[in-house]
């Protein structure tokens, strides 16, 4: 494997002349191309658009006006989704970045010193860690979370905020993803000169070596965080107290209710377009901290 | 083993000057290192499987007879396993997400791939704006995508079926018999295409320019270049979104759990993760569980490298 293989945009925008620039033909594909973009970005708008627009709507207007048009409930929604169970959509908002950011800060410290060690020492067993790492790659973490919660139901952590936290902080992806961007941005020369220096191992990997995967390790946070405030299977299987539920489960368990109440429709609308809004907020803020290039990058060669 | 200081690998720089040979007691640094991520690798992934592999070899047996027999647990051998893949309930499960799997891989990689395509194309405009409104849905829930897309599935609410009434046609429920796998699909392409759209765009911004001037000046179209530069160049990308593609339509769950709440067209043993948890939670059956998350763990590992297996000796055997 190359450990040199992070991918970069190597061509700012337009190097060469292309063929038939300012002809007739050149328009017609130029609009072919950017309506099929736009297509795109409508269909994956639509949905979001629609969430907020029901948002808009009280219990009357949700199943008789036009979907697409806004209604005039916004306000006494969103007063009664907060008000919905004692609070619970808070609490509920609050879980989740509780799970998510905990837990995501866990995972990347974790993988973090782990990809490094793996990247930059040669010892006993790396070679079979390695191999572990790569099969668990492989193996969906998911299809253990029966069995995961079988172990710690024995340990008495089921129905804990541990029984979410936990699996969240072991990820081999995101282990192997910060051993590429060790292996890459840290280079061996940096690691002696600190030797040299007399600097000791722990120091110049947390001086150093951490600070050269800043970019990488900002990337494995994201990755994660989103990962487990999108994760639903492993809270349906590990929580029974909606307490400490995530957003997720208390949305889904909203719009299960609501098969028996329709009332809950529309707060179960308005909650799922509230908790969406600062999750795009964020992502569309640190979109220019992302480094997915590192992602394909991981697996040349 | 000593452990000497670390050498710059030699590929990377050849010109270094040697490492300072400092003679080294065997270190446990890099152990420290890796230490805590092991123990959480032993403590959430390799103790649950063993103790998963450990029940699927038990089960329950009633000793004594009669009404007043104990329950008692036993090693069972094979047992489990049997059931598993003769259970019709499960085996129509693994039918059914093959069936998902076959329909939502092709169209989320080919929509990416286009779109990524289409991203690089030097004929589109707006391409900012684009990229980033595909990739939102990413950031959202699948459950709370599957929960918006159920409602514009719902005729009552769809704007689809408010216009086809306005016109006077019918449509036909999407959450029905047939559509529902195209349902289903068509949210996790949602979800999912912009992620890999963009993976794919970064993976093509990285070919150098050059190779399109030399095809351009020969007279290539941009398709041409596509297809025959682009695409290959592509392979890497495309094994790693494709196997993670594969990975996550065969553990395809909170679209169909959240869906089953507004059809009755899902039920509850509908995939093969809904058939575990079922057994597991419903029918308190943990030994039949195991040995289904064990298939199922086990079978989607040795599909997955197989996929890899194959698509790197292409990527391998085209010009390297």
């Amino acid at each position: 494997m190359s450990a040199t293989s992070t991918l970069r945009d190597v061509r700012p925008d337009q190097a060469a002349p292309i063929r038939g620039a300012g002809t007739q033909p050149f328009l017609v594909s130029k609009i072919v191309t950017t309506a099929v973009l736009v297509l795109g970005a409508l269909y994956c708008l639509v949905p979001i658009a629609w969430v907020v627009i029901a948002a808009t709507k009280s219990r009357a207007e949700l199943f008789s006006t036009f979907t697409m048009a806004p209604g005039t409930g916004l306000f006494e929604n969103i007063a009664e989704l907060f008000a919905y169970e004692d609070g619970g959509f808070l609490r509920w908002a609050g879980n989740s970045l509780i799970y998510s950011g905990v837990g995501a800060l866990a995972c990347t410290i974790v993988s973090a010193a782990a990809g490094y060690g793996l990247a930059k020492y040669r010892f006993r067993g790396r070679a079979a860690m390695m191999g572990v790492l790569l099969a668990g790659v492989l193996v969906p973490g998911i299809t253990l979370a029966i069995p995961q919660y079988m172990v710690l139901a024995n340990l008495e952590l089921a129905n804990t905020y541990w029984s979410v936290l936990l699996p969240s902080v072991i990820s081999p992806f995101a282990i192997y993803l910060s051993f590429i961007f060790a292996a890459a941005s840290v280079p061996d020369e940096v690691i002696e000169a600190g030797r040299i220096d007399g600097a000791g191992e722990f120091r110049i990997f947390g001086q150093i070596g951490l600070r050269m995967m800043v970019p990488g390790l900002v990337t494995v946070f994201l990755l994660q965080f989103i990962g487990i405030w999108n994760n639903f299977m492993l809270p349906f299987i590990m929580l029974s107290d909606d307490r400490k539920f995530p957003l997720t489960m208390g949305l889904y368990m909203m719009l299960n209710r609501g098969a028996s109440e329709a009332a809950l429709y529309t707060l179960t609308i308005t909650g799922a377009a509230i908790s969406v809004i600062p999750l795009l907020a964020l992502v569309l803020w640190l979109q220019r901290f992302w480094r997915l290039d590192l992602l394909s990058g991981g697996l040349k060669g | 083993m000593t452990l000497t200081a670390q050498r710059p690998r030699a590929q990377q720089k050849s010109a270094a000057p040697p490492p300072a040979r400092r003679r080294r007691r065997p270190s446990l640094v890099p152990y420290v290192f890796v230490g805590p991520a092991a123990a959480f690798f032993v403590v959430i992934i390799l103790v649950p499987l063993i103790y998963a592999i450990y029940l699927s070899f038990r089960g329950q047996r009633i000793s004594g007879g009669g009404a007043f027999g104990r329950k008692q647990d036993v090693f069972v051998g094979f047992e489990n396993y049997l059931t598993t893949f003769t259970d019709p309930e499960l085996l129509a499960s693994l039918g059914r997400m093959l069936v998902y799997s076959v329909i939502m891989v092709p169209i989320l990689m080919g929509s990416a791939l286009l779109l990524a395509l289409l991203l690089d194309s030097p004929r589109s405009a707006l391409k900012g704006t684009t990229r980033t409104a595909i990739f939102m849905p990413y950031a959202i829930p699948g459950v709370v995508g599957s929960l918006m897309w159920g409602f514009l599935y719902l005729p009552s609410t769809s704007p689809m079926h408010w216009i086809a009434k306005q016109i006077g046609v019918e449509l036909p429920n999407v959450l029905g018999q047939g559509l529902v796998y195209g349902a289903m699909a068509n949210i996790a392409v949602w979800g999912g295409v912009g992620f890999n759209m963009i993976i794919m765009y970064t993976s093509l911004r990285s070919i150098p320019a050059e190779n399109f001037d030399a095809a351009r000046i020969d007279g290539c179209t941009e398709l041409q270049i596509a297809w025959h530069i682009k695409i290959p160049f592509l392979m890497p990308a495309l094994v790693l979104t494709g196997m993670f593609s594969v990975i996550g339509a065969l553990q395809v769950y909170s679209e169909p759990i959240t869906l089953a709440s507004m059809t009755t067209t899902i039920h509850s043993t509908f995939f093969p993760l809904m058939a575990i948890y079922k057994a597991a939670f419903q029918n308190d059956n943990l030994n039949l569980a195991a040995a289904m998350s064990v298939v199922l763990a086990l079978g989607i590992l040795v599909l997955s490298i197989i996929v890899l297996r194959i698509s790197q000796r292409k990527t391998l055997g085209e010009g390297r």
